[in-house]
C-alpha cells in the first residue's frame, strides 16, 4: 500500500515539476482568438495567425473559427459565464452595443497604452472608427474586417439600353430597370428580403440619406432610443422597391429558392444587385465568361445631399479576466493586425477594405487598385468617406439589433407577399422593434452606454 | 421460518437508485429548475446580474400576438405532420406485413429516413423543393408562381411538414411492422377462411390489435413534432416567410441565442413544457380509453 502511495506521490511531484519547468524554458505565451469567419476567409485568418506566430517568439496565438458571427458571440458568452473565455474575440458590428454593456471587456486603447504600443487612432477612417468608438471617441475595440455596400451592375446589359454609366439616383434606377425589362431581360434587378438585407436596404440607405433609424442619434445617446424608420425616406424607398417588384423589374433571389443574388448576378441572370464589397472577389471568380460588370456607390434619391455609407463587418474585443501574459500577447497581436503590411495581405486575400488611411495609402502605393481583380474596390472607400460622419451616420448603437434585423426580414416578407401595406408593415416593424429595445433597456437598469 | 432475499434497510435501495437519480437530477431537474428561475428574472446575457420580475416575462410573452401565432403554427404543424407520418407508415407497414413481392427490401429501406439527422435531411429537401432549381420547378413551369416558399407561408409550412413527416414515417414504420407481426397468424388465417377480405381483416382484426402501438406513436409523434422540428425549420425556412413557420421551439432558439433574451426564452420553454404535458395528459385521459391492451 505504502509503495503505491509513494509511487503516486512521486508521479504527482514529477508532473508538477515538469509543468513548472516547461513554461520557464522560453515557450511562447499562448492566448486564444475566436473568430466568426468560415470557409475561404477562415483559411486567410489562419494564415494571418501563422504569420504572427512566425514573426516573433514570445507569444503564440491559437485561432479558432466558431463558424459564424452569431455562434461566436453565443459561444463567447457561454465561455465567459464559465470563466473560460478567449483573450481576443471577433464581434460583428451590430453586437457592439451588447458588448459595451457587458462589462466583460478590457478597453482596447487602454490595453495598448499599458503595453507600450502607440496607436494613432486618427489614422482610422472616421466612418469606421466612430462605429466602434464610445460617444466620447475612445476605442473600446479594434476595427478588423470592414466592408460597405455597393451596387453591382452589368455593363453589357446596360449597354443594350444605351447606357454606359451606373445610375446615380433611385429615379434613374427605376427608368433603367424599365428599359432593361423592355430590352428583354427577365430579371433586371435582384434583391432578397431576409434579416441579412436590413444592412444594405435599411441601414446603408438611411445613412446615405442622413435619415435616422432610431431616436437619440441611432441609440448613441441612450438606451431609451426607439425606432423611427416608419416616418423617414425609407418608407418611400420600400414603396418603390415593392412597386418595381410588382411590375416584374425586381426578382427575389435567395439561397432557399435555389440561387442567391450574388450567384444570380455572376451568372448574368440578374443585372443589378446591392451587396457588400466583400462579394467583389466572389463575383470575379464565379462570373460568366467574358461578362463585363462594375461596381458603383449605392444610389440616392435626387436632391439628396449624400453622406457616408456605414461600415459593416466586425471588430476585435479583448475580454476581461485574463492573465498579464495573455494581455501582452493580445496587444502584440492587435499591433500586428494594425500594420499596413497586414492590411495589404488581408485585403488582397479577402474582399475587405483597409481600415486605416495608412493601410489604404500603402495599398495604393503598391498599385493594388489598378490591377484587374481588385479594380473597383476603392469605390467602397469613396462611399465610406463621402462625408464626415454626422450624428446619424456614425453608426447604429441599438441593443439586440440582431432581433430587430430579424423583424425587418419578417415585415418585408409580409409586405412583399401583399399581407400588409408598406406603411402597416413598417409600423409593425417599429412597434415590435421598440418592444425589443425596451426589453434590452430593462435588462440593464441604470446603466448607460459608454 | 421463512427465508427471503430482501434488503434489510431501505437505505440500500436508495443507494442503488442514487446513480440514476443523480443523472436525472443533473440533466433534467437542475436545468429545468434553472429555467424556471430564469423565467422569473431578467438575466443579463454576460452574467452581470439579474432582476427579479415575477411573472412579467410570461405576461409580456402571452400578450404578444406573434407568440400566439407561433403556438397556432406549432399546433397545425403537429397535427398535420403527425397525421401524415402515421397514416403513411401504417399503410406501408400493413402492405409490407402482407409479404407482397419485395417486402423484405421495403422492410430495410423504409427504416432509413429515421437514421438521417434533421439538418441533413432539411438540406436535401431544400434542394428538392426549391422553386427554381428543384423538382418543384416543373410545377412552376406549368403554373408560374404557384410554388413559392420564399414568400408564401402556406408553401413554406407544407415544405417543413413534408420533410418532418418523411423522417417520422421511417420511425413509425418500425413500430407498426413489429406490431403487425406480433399478431398471431392463426387469427388472420381463420378470418380469411371465413371469407373476410384484406380490408375487412385489417379493420376488424389487425387495427384493433395494434391500438396500443398507435397510441404510443401518437404520443411520441406529437411530442417530437414540438421538439425535433428545430433542425428542419432552421435549415429550410429559418422561421419565415413573415413568421409563417416560426414554431415554438424555433422561437425559443432565436429569442434566446440570437436575441440574448435568455429570460424570455426560458419562459417560453416553460410554456412549451406545460403545453406538451397538458397534451399528453389529454391523450392518456381521453384517447387511451379506447385502447385495448392484450
Amino acid at each position: 500500500m505504502s509503495i503505491i502511495k509513494n509511487g503516486l506521490a512521486a508521479l504527482a511531484a514529477g508532473a508538477i515539476s515538469v509543468s513548472a519547468v516547461l513554461p520557464a524554458s522560453a515557450a511562447p505565451a499562448k492566448f486564444d482568438f475566436w473568430f466568426g469567419l468560415s470557409g475561404d476567409l477562415a483559411r486567410v485568418v489562419d494564415t494571418m495567425c501563422k504569420n504572427f506566430n512566425e514573426s516573433q517568439k514570445d507569444y503564440e496565438v491559437v485561432c479558432t473559427s466558431q463558424g459564424n458571427y452569431d455562434a461566436t458571440l453565443q459561444n463567447t458568452i457561454a465561455a465567459f459565464r464559465a470563466g473560460k473565455q478567449p483573450t481576443v474575440v471577433q464581434v460583428y458590428d451590430v453586437g457592439t452595443a451588447t458588448m459595451m454593456l457587458s462589462g466583460a471587456y478590457k478597453p482596447a486603447d487602454k490595453l495598448m497604452e499599458e503595453n507600450g504600443y502607440k496607436v494613432d487612432y486618427k489614422d482610422y477612417f472616421p466612418g469606421i472608427a466612430r462605429y466602434y468608438a464610445t460617444s466620447k471617441g475612445e476605442m473600446l475595440s479594434f476595427p478588423f474586417n470592414s466592408s460597405t455596400a455597393l451596387m453591382y451592375w452589368n455593363k453589357d446589359a446596360f449597354a443594350k439600353t444605351g447606357k454606359t454609366e451606373a445610375p446615380k439616383t433611385w429615379e434613374d434606377v427605376g427608368a433603367d430597370l424599365k428599359a432593361l425589362k423592355e430590352a428583354g431581360y427577365e430579371c433586371p434587378m435582384a434583391i432578397n428580403i431576409s434579416a441579412n438585407e436590413s444592412w444594405q436596404l435599411m441601414e446603408q440607405f438611411s445613412a446615405i440619406h442622413n435619415q435616422p433609424i432610431a431616436t437619440k442619434n441611432n441609440g448613441y445617446d441612450g438606451l431609451d432610443a426607439r425606432l423611427e424608420v416608419n416616418k423617414t425616406k425609407f418608407v418611400q424607398y420600400v414603396t418603390d422597391l415593392k412597386k418595381w417588384y410588382d411590375e416584374g423589374f425586381i426578382k427575389i433571389k435567395s439561397k432557399d429558392l435555389g440561387q442567391d443574388m450574388v450567384q444570380a448576378f455572376a451568372s448574368g441572370t440578374c443585372q443589378l444587385i446591392l451587396t457588400s464589397v466583400g462579394d467583389h472577389g466572389t463575383v470575379g471568380r464565379t462570373q460568366k465568361e467574358g461578362m463585363k460588370w462594375d461596381v458603383a456607390e449605392l444610389p440616392a434619391y435626387a436632391g439628396t445631399e449624400r453622406k457616408n455609407s456605414l461600415v459593416g463587418g466586425a471588430s476585435l474585443w479583448v475580454l476581461s479576466g485574463k492573465s498579464e501574459a495573455e494581455y501582452k500577447g493580445a496587444a502584440a497581436f492587435l499591433n500586428f493586425i494594425h500594420d499596413p503590411k497586414t492590411a495589404l495581405f488581408w485585403s488582397t486575400n479577402t474582399g475587405y477594405i483597409p481600415v486605416t488611411k495608412s493601410g489604404f495609402d500603402f495599398m495604393k502605393a503598391n498599385n493594388f487598385y489598378d490591377k484587374a481583380p481588385y479594380k473597383g474596390r476603392e469605390v467602397a472607400i469613396e462611399s465610406l468617406t463621402a462625408s464626415e460622419p454626422t450624428e446619424i451616420t456614425r453608426g447604429i448603437r441599438l441593443g439586440n439589433f440582431t432581433q430587430i434585423r430579424a423583424e425587418f426580414g419578417t415585415q418585408m416578407q409580409a409586405i412583399f407577399a401583399n399581407k400588409v401595406s408598406v406603411q402597416e408593415g413598417l409600423d409593425t416593424l417599429v412597434k415590435n422593434g421598440d418592444a425589443i429595445l425596451e426589453r434590452f433597456q430593462q435588462t440593464y437598469p441604470g446603466k448607460t452606454l459608454p | 421460518m421463512e427465508k427471503r432475499v430482501t434488503f434489510s434497510r431501505s437505505t440500500i435501495g436508495i443507494l442503488f437508485a442514487v446513480p440514476q437519480l443523480l443523472l436525472i437530477f443533473t440533466f433534467f431537474y437542475w436545468p429545468a429548475g434553472q429555467a424556471v428561475y430564469w423565467s422569473l428574472t431578467l438575466q443579463q446575457p454576460w452574467g452581470g446580474g439579474n432582476i427579479w420580475v415575477g411573472l412579467d416575462n410570461f405576461r409580456s410573452i402571452l400578450s404578444n400576438a406573434d407568440y400566439w401565432h407561433s403556438i397556432s403554427a406549432s399546433l397545425v404543424f403537429a397535427a398535420i405532420s403527425t397525421g401524415l407520418a402515421m397514416v403513411i407508415a401504417l399503410v406501408l407497414a400493413a402492405l409490407t406485413d402482407r409479404q407482397l413481392a419485395g417486402s423484405r427490401l421495403y422492410r430495410v429501406v423504409l427504416i432509413w429516413p429515421y437514421g438521417i439527422a434533421a439538418p441533413a435531411l432539411a438540406m436535401a429537401f431544400r434542394f428538392i423543393l426549391a422553386p427554381e432549381a428543384g423538382f418543384m420547378a416543373v410545377v412552376n413551369r406549368f403554373w408560374p408562381g404557384l410554388w413559392d416558399p420564399g414568400l408564401d407561408g402556406v408553401a413554406a409550412m407544407a415544405s417543413i411538414i413534408v420533410a418532418f413527416s418523411w423522417k417520422y414515417v421511417g420511425y413509425n414504420f418500425i413500430f407498426f411492422l413489429a406490431a403487425f407481426q406480433a399478431i398471431p397468424r392463426s387469427l388472420i388465417e381463420a378470418a380469411a377462411m371465413d371469407g373476410a377480405g384484406v380490408v375487412r381483416r385489417f379493420r376488424d382484426i389487425q387495427f384493433p390489435l395494434i391500438t396500443p402501438t398507435i397510441f404510443f406513436l401518437l404520443v411520441i409523434n406529437i411530442t417530437e413534432s414540438f421538439q425535433d422540428s428545430f433542425g428542419i425549420v432552421d435549415i429550410m425556412t429559418a422561421g419565415g416567410p413573415a413568421n409563417a413557420t416560426n414554431l415554438m421551439v424555433y422561437k425559443i432558439y432565436s429569442d434566446g441565442f440570437k436575441g440574448f433574451d435568455y429570460s424570455g426564452a426560458a419562459a417560453q420553454s416553460i410554456i412549451l413544457m406545460l403545453l406538451i404535458i397538458v397534451l399528453t395528459i389529454f391523450q392518456f385521459r381521453f384517447i387511451e380509453r379506447r385502447v385495448h391492451y392484450r
